[in-house]
This record gives C-alpha cells, sequence and structure tokens, in this order.
C-alpha cells in the first residue's frame, strides 16, 4: 500500500470475510462476531460459524475494554518496521466480551506491562482505510481526597 | 497391536555438518540418504516410498529426480519442525497398507549458511487469520515467549526451572562429539545471556545451524535384509492447536491429545518410558510438553525438570544428543529426535547412552506455540 503511514510493518490484506471487521475499526470501533444459531462468540471473524457452520453471522459492539491474557516484550524481530520498534509489546488481550485477540500494548514504558492489567482499545491509522487496534493501559483514576 | 506393525525402521542417518556452506540442500538430502541406506544395508534402488518436508510447494517431484526415484507412494507434509516426526507414521501407515515397502525420509537445510531467520523473522502468509497477527509483529520466538509468560503468571514457573532445561541439554551435548556447542552452562549464564522476547532469554533458545538426516522404514519381511536391529513402531497419533476462535487456553498444548493417544496405541504407561526426545525449539517448549504429555500435572513443569531428573542417570532422561538447543536445529528439527531414539534404542550411544534403553517417547512441536503448532508424539521399542 503506498499511502502506508508509520512503520512499514505488513497491514491486514482485508478480504471478503473481514471487510466489515477492517471497516468497523477504520470508524474507531472494535466489533466481534456472534454465530446466529449457536450463539458462539468468536474471534477472528469469519463467514461461517467454526462449530456449527451456520452463515448467521451477527456483529457485536465491544466496549473496548480488557485485560492483559499474557504478552512478552520483544527486543529482536528481523523483519521490516518491528525491527526498526524494538522494544515492543505482543499480547493477547481478553475482551470483556470474553475473546482474546492479538494485539499490542502502547503509549506505555515495556517493563510497566503486566498480566491481568486492565486495557483499553486505541485505533492507530496507518492510512489506506487501515486502523489498527492496540491496546493501552486504563490510567487508574486519581483517588480524590475525601477527609471531612 | 498397533496397526503399524507391518514396518519397522532400519536405517537412520544424522548429517554430521553444522555448517555446510560449499553444498546444496539437496546435497545433504542425498547424502543423508546415502548414510540411512548404508545403516539398513539397502539401495537407494529398494526405495519405492519418498517422504520429506521443507521444500518449495511442490518440490516432492524436483526431489525425487534429484534422486531418480519413481516412488510409489510419497508425503510432503508440513507441519513445522514435527512433521518428520509424523512422516514415520505416515511411512508406517502406507507400508501397512500395502502403499509401499521401502520408505525413505530425507530432510536438509541450509538455514544457517543462508542466513534464514527461523525464529526472529515475521509472518508473511497470506491466510486467513495472518491479517489479525502480522500487523503485531508475531515470530515463531515471541509465540513460545507469550506462553512461558503465561506459565509463570498461572503456576509460579521461575526463569532459574526455564534455564534448568537448556543447562541439563547442553550437558548432554558435551557428550555428543558433533554437537555444535558442547561447553557447560549454568543457570547464572542462561540468565546474564540477553532478553530475546521475555520471559526468554537468548540461552533459552535454540540454535540455527545447518544439517540434515533420514530414516527408512521398511516392511517387516524386508527387515531382515537390514544390518541393524530394527526399531518397532509402537504408536503415535498427531494433533493441531490454534487460537480456537478466541478461546484457547494457551498452557493446553498439542501434546495433551497426542501423547495419551499414541501410549494408548502403544499400550504403555508413563513408567514404561525410559526416556525421551521432546522438541525443544525453547526450554519453555520442554517444559509444556512434559506437562501435557502427562509426566506430571499441568504447572508442575519447573519442579519436574529440576533437580537433575530429565538429565543423564535421571529418573527420565531427555535430549541425549543435546537437542536444538546446543546441538543442531536447521529449522526443523523432527527427525533428529527420531535418529537419536534409535540410536539409543540399538545401544550405540556411547558415553550419553542410556542403561536399558527399550521404550522411547518422541514428541515433535511445529509452528508457534502461542498461535498455531502441531504436536506429534511416536513411541518406538525395541522388537
Amino acid at each position: 500500500m503506498s499511502d502506508q503511514t508509520g512503520p512499514k510493518i505488513p497491514l491486514p490484506r482485508i478480504d471478503e470475510e473481514s471487510r466489515g471487521y477492517w471497516e468497523a475499526c477504520a470508524r474507531g470501533e472494535l466489533y466481534v462476531q456472534q454465530c446466529g444459531d449457536c450463539r458462539l462468540l468468536r474471534h477472528y471473524p469469519r463467514a461461517l460459524c467454526p462449530d456449527c457452520l451456520s452463515s448467521e453471522v451477527q456483529w457485536q459492539r465491544c466496549t473496548g475494554k480488557g485485560r492483559v491474557y499474557t504478552f512478552t516484550v520483544v527486543h529482536q524481530n528481523q523483519s521490516s518496521g518491528f525491527r526498526e520498534m524494538v522494544p515492543y509489546v505482543l499480547a493477547y488481550v481478553e475482551l470483556d466480551e470474553g475473546v482474546r485477540m492479538l494485539t499490542n500494548i502502547v503509549e506505555c514504558k515495556a517493563d510497566s506491562v503486566k498480566i491481568g492489567m486492565p486495557v483499553v482499545v486505541r485505533f492507530n491509522d496507518f492510512g489506506g482505510g487501515v486502523s489498527l487496534p492496540h491496546f493501552v493501559p486504563v490510567k487508574a483514576k486519581r483517588r480524590r481526597r475525601s477527609r471531612g | 497391536m498397533s496397526g503399524l506393525d507391518d514396518a519397522a525402521i532400519v536405517g537412520v542417518f544424522e548429517h554430521p555438518t553444522r555448517w555446510a556452506p560449499d553444498k546444496t540442500q539437496f546435497q545433504i538430502h542425498a547424502e543423508s540418504a546415502r548414510g540411512a541406506l548404508d545403516d539398513a544395508g539397502l539401495s537407494i534402488r529398494d526405495v519405492d516410498g519418498l517422504l520429506s518436508s521443507g521444500l518449495s510447494p511442490i518440490g516432492i517431484m524436483a526431489l525425487a529426480e534429484h534422486l531418480n526415484l519413481q516412488p510409489r507412494y510419497h508425503d510432503s507434509t508440513n507441519i513445522g519442525g514435527s512433521t518428520f516426526v509424523a512422516q514415520v507414521l505416515h511411512a508406517a501407515a502406507a507400508i501397512s497398507a500395502g502403499l509401499c515397502e521401502v520408505a525413505l525420509i530425507t530432510y536438509g537445510s541450509k538455514a544457517s549458511s543462508d542466513r534464514f531467520a527461523v525464529g526472529t523473522g515475521g509472518l508473511s502468509g497470506g491466510d486467513p487469520p495472518d491479517q489479525f497477527e502480522a500487523p503485531y509483529g508475531p515470530t515463531v520466538m515471541n509465540s513460545y515467549a507469550m506462553v512461558a509468560q503465561r506459565h509463570m503468571h498461572e503456576f509460579g514457573t521461575t526463569a532459574e526451572q526455564l534455564a534448568e532445561v537448556a543447562v541439563t541439554i547442553r550437558r548432554h551435548a558435551s557428550l555428543n562429539p558433533v554437537a555444535k556447542f558442547r561447553d557447560p552452562i549454568t543457570v547464572d549464564d542462561v540468565l546474564a545471556s540477553r532478553v530475546v522476547s521475555s520471559p526468554l532469554h537468548l540461552l533459552d533458545c535454540c540454535i540455527i545451524t545447518d544439517g540434515g538426516g533420514a530414516v527408512v522404514v521398511a516392511k517387516s519381511d524386508r527387515v531382515r535384509d537390514s544390518r541393524k536391529e530394527p526399531v518397532r513402531i509402537l504408536g503415535g497419533a498427531e494433533a493441531l492447536r490454534h487460537t480456537s476462535a478466541g478461546k484457547r487456553d494457551l498452557l493446553k498444548i498439542a501434546a495433551a491429545q497426542s501423547g495419551p493417544m499414541a501410549m494408548a496405541m502403544a499400550g504403555i504407561e508413563h513408567a514404561d518410558v525410559d526416556m525421551c526426545m521432546i522438541y525443544d525449539s525453547f526450554t519453555i517448549t520442554v517444559l509444556s510438553t512434559l506437562e501435557n504429555l502427562g509426566f506430571c500435572k499441568l504447572g508442575e513443569g519447573g519442579d519436574f525438570v529440576s533437580g537433575g531428573r530429565i538429565g543423564l542417570g535421571g529418573e527420565l532422561p531427555i535430549n541425549t544428543d543435546g537437542g536444538g538447543l546446543s546441538s543442531n536445529h536447521p529449522g526443523m528439527r523432527g527427525i533428529f529426535l527420531v535418529i537419536e531414539a534409535v540410536k539409543q534404542l540399538r545401544g550405540e550411544c556411547g558415553a550419553r547412552q542410556v542403561d536399558d534403553c527399550s521404550t522411547v517417547l518422541c514428541h515433535g512441536t511445529g509452528g508457534m506455540l502461542g498461535l498455531r503448532h502441531s504436536g506429534v508424539t511416536l513411541v518406538l521399542g525395541r522388537r
């Protein structure tokens, strides 16, 4: 994609089964799919339910909130884009809706990331109509002093 | 009775090279084929089944051409590093079904001299799941690192316990004259090596070498021609794991499925296993595989690999050749699990020989443990 902005990482090759997901991302919205028949919630999106092969798809908008299920601070990746980006945090985030997705934890110190840490989605525009859902730590609310 | 009784492993050869810029990949295949057929006392003209992997998409035909073979059975499965373990099963099944009589499995790779980034290159695939992964920078190595991180979180597994695996396997490599790295290391050495993808250090990761090998599987009534004691294929099973539509528990790996099935087919219990050959792409691979095979409970792997239990002289020696962590890893190591198992069963291992070795369990892991991976368990025994 010639109008790619930011680091030259491999951007998604959007296809017929994934277009709805990526178009929503470009609008700043995160969706998962639910089977209209067996109700299985699934990520990544696909046309047929992998449990019952039903074509009945319902898109469910996510709150964008979740927790870090696991992560790694990557210090070595020889492919272009990431070679210049190290160290970066690769993680699975478990969404509040109950499914896990691979992502990056961004806008924080790599060594501050912990399993179980609450995170929220942050869409980053890479040009050409592609926005990637990344996650950032939920800032702990500063407690107001309420004495007296 | 395994249904695979019509076949046995009659020849093996591990190519001694670890650095072969002066050879081609197919030359390593051919030299390995020559070694394994010599070991079996068979000729290339006896071969009517050809199995290989790590080739171009239809490269099995080019390999047949290079060896001037006209096989009536062929297989170029690719499920990553475990492939060659699976191909022993495929060869045995084909022989038992009458599809061929002498099956040759070959491997050759120049991962090191071609400077191929086996573990730290990016994903470039165009399969549907890749678009949800590749933009975030997964590699083989960091997919295993995420499993290690979760294991530490859930069970309190320590970096020292993971390091024990690397230290033990290096000690075994010191007894193998062709192993690439033979100088002993300590837990402190592992912890002092640089972090490549947290929590994995450099010495938690397999090495990269050139190399190759071959295995000959033959029909039982051809076995009497063989020069060495044939090795029986007692049981085996394959499994695949993936992200399960976003629901997978990363600590439950393919071995949990293939292990019990292979052991049931072989009619053995854990106590019957004299040693294991466990794919050691990373220290976490070994720890997680031993748990999922049922040698200990989930979460107890850290204790299990400590205290010398998995070393020579211990309760369950593993990877006596020095494994992928220290001996050789040209990208797809499964064939070396089978080769060392056969040599141990024949009593050919010299200083690293396991006493009275009569049953060996091999388990290959291929792919990316935290994304998609394969697991193949193979139980081998003396006749």
